[in-house]
């Protein structure tokens, strides 16, 4: 076994210990960080994939912003863990059906033809000057130039629509435009008042 | 220096790049973390100069063993661990807060050649690694199991996501001029240009162009770190010291020199992207490493100056500054660059 698979098998069993404890943590707080563990480690097997520029994003865009705000949110719940568990056992028969033939689907593809081992070999080593993110620079703005734009205006209008739903004005905010308070002159607010010294 | 090494390499055998690695890396961080120590002095004394005022000096020459009687002292304290605290936790956020600050290092070129891991997507590994700071922040706010802690963990995450998109869209501009993510080629970029061949090389680095750009940069550097004005995370008046309230010792000490050591990344890679890093003002002097510890000083300075000179600033004026001053202007730049490359008056080819 040489040092890359060593490292493939270390990474995975990480990354396979780490998403078990999402979902079998107690603690929400804890699931949470088991996933960004598992983000992270799931970065590292990319990396082995000569896939620096999408690894390198991962880190930065799910672990240093989206888990951010993960975290933000599940740690100002107060969940309680017992009623979450109640309903364990009859919803049981619903999702272990789903479980199955998620798992079958998974194996269909992974097994098959086009997507098996023999089908997408390891990318052969490039040279020290090779770049990653240049490459996938050209792909996506030459050949996939339409998909990529639409998936940007399907997000522009996601966007916006976050912004619509959760956009309330309401009527006891009081609120000061910085510009005016900032062109505030000295006599608008401090009064100076002229008067003789008083003696007894 | 290879024939310095080639003892040492037979003697390692196939371990000798790991053991090399190893030697690297503490060459770099015992440096950088005798650096931090002595920024703590430095700022204390700036600072007390702006205020006339002496600042240390008792412990040593005019001081100088400050830092060190702080170490000592640190390191000898109880940590003392809250009885409602998530123990594993409380001890893992300082240790989580520390780690990226020191793992960003690697790819940092300190002069052509001297870097640890010449990555291609260097700057974009920066980013990354350096995102994760935030989580020691909000696992010690949490784990605390303290309402200030609380707060102040709350804060710091809005904070820090927000200037992240200011930081990375800062950034962008560089990234379009130098036509690399490599911290080394965008350093080897500025050294290129009209004036750099007239032997005013510092009328040819980034600053001059995208200056915009580097004062967004820095701003967004400063909150990003958490100091003043930006330092509602700590808030003294407000929520006492946020996150690190329930900290002492060894544990709070972490946090300290986390803060410190991202306050030297940020000058260094504004230095790299802006200021030329190692390069040289002026044709007649040679580049060098000596150039890249000036900017850095340069810059935490005014770090230190900003502390000393404004006040904090109020949390929803963060929140505007972030989104509705600097996440705009920084769009737009990034569009009026992209225009002035594809023109003929393009200086950057």
């Amino acid at each position: 076994m040489d040092f890359k698979t060593f490292v493939f098998y270390f990474l995975s069993a990480i990354l396979l210990f780490a998403a078990v404890r999402v979902i079998t943590a107690r603690n929400p707080v804890h699931a949470v960080l088991y996933l960004v563990l598992s983000f992270f480690t799931a970065g590292g097997l990319w990396l082995l994939l000569h896939a620096e520029f999408l690894a390198i994003m991962l880190v930065l865009v799910y672990i240093g912003a989206v888990m951010v705000l993960f975290l933000f949110v599940v740690m100002m719940l107060d969940i309680n863990l017992e009623r979450l568990r109640q309903g364990f056992w009859s919803n049981l028969w619903v999702g272990l059906p789903v479980a199955v033939l998620m798992v079958a689907e998974m194996a269909l593809v992974l097994t098959g033809r086009y997507f098996g081992a023999e089908a997408l070999p390891t990318p052969p080593p490039q040279p020290a000057d090779y770049s990653n993110t240049k490459e996938l620079g050209r792909i996506i703005y030459t050949d996939y130039v339409y998909p990529f734009e639409l998936a940007s205006v399907i997000l522009l209008v996601a966007i916006i629509a976050a912004v619509a739903l959760t956009l309330r004005r309401r009527k006891d905010t009081k609120y000061t435009d910085p510009s005016k308070q900032i062109a505030v002159k000295r006599n608008e607010r401090v009064r100076m008042v002229s008067m003789p010294a008083e003696k007894e | 220096m290879d024939a310095i090494l080639q003892p040492f390499e037979q003697f390692f055998g196939p371990a000798w790049p790991a053991v090399w690695t190893l030697v690297k890396i503490v060459l770099i961080l015992a440096p950088l973390m005798l650096a931090v120590a002595y920024l703590t002095y430095a700022e204390r004394k700036v600072i007390a100069y702006m205020h006339v005022r002496l600042g240390p000096n008792r412990v040593g020459p005019l001081g100088l063993l400050q830092p060190i009687a702080d170490g000592i002292k640190l390191m000898l304290k109880e940590v003392i661990i809250p009885s409602g605290a998530n123990k594993a936790l409380f001890i893992f956020a300082p240790i989580l807060s520390m780690a990226p600050a020191l793992a960003v290092w690697a790819a940092i070129p300190f002069a052509d050649g001297w870097v640890l891991a010449n990555i291609d997507a260097g700057l974009l590994y920066v980013l990354a690694i350096g995102s994760m700071g935030v989580y020691g922040i909000i696992i010690a706010g949490w784990a605390s199991n303290s309402k200030y802690a609380f707060l102040g963990s709350m804060r710091s995450a809005a904070q820090m996501v927000s200037y992240e998109i200011a930081m990375g869209f800062g950034l962008l501009s560089v990234i379009m001029v130098s036509q690399s993510l490599n911290l080394s080629d965008i350093v080897r970029q500025q050294g290129t240009g009209w004036f750099a061949d007239k032997g005013l090389g510092f009328l040819s680095w980034n600053w001059l162009p995208l200056l915009p750009m580097m004062l967004v940069y820095f701003i967004s550097g400063v909150a990003e770190t958490q100091r003043a004005p930006f330092d509602v995370v700590e808030g003294e008046s407000e929520i006492v010291a946020g996150h690190m309230i329930e900290y002492s010792g060894m544990t709070f000490a972490l946090f300290f020199l986390a803060e410190y050591a991202n306050m030297i990344l940020i000058s260094t890679l504004a230095s790299i992207m802006f200021l030329g890093g190692w390069l040289s003002p002026v044709g007649f002097l040679p580049d060098g490493f000596f150039w890249l510890a000036l900017k850095i000083a340069f810059f935490l300075f005014v770090y230190l100056w900003i502390r000393a000179t404004f006040p904090r600033y109020r949390y929803d004026q963060i929140m505007r500054l972030g989104w509705k001053v600097f996440v705009p202007l920084t769009l737009v730049w990034v569009l009026v660059v992209g225009v002035w490359m594809m023109s003929p008056w393009n200086i950057w080819k």
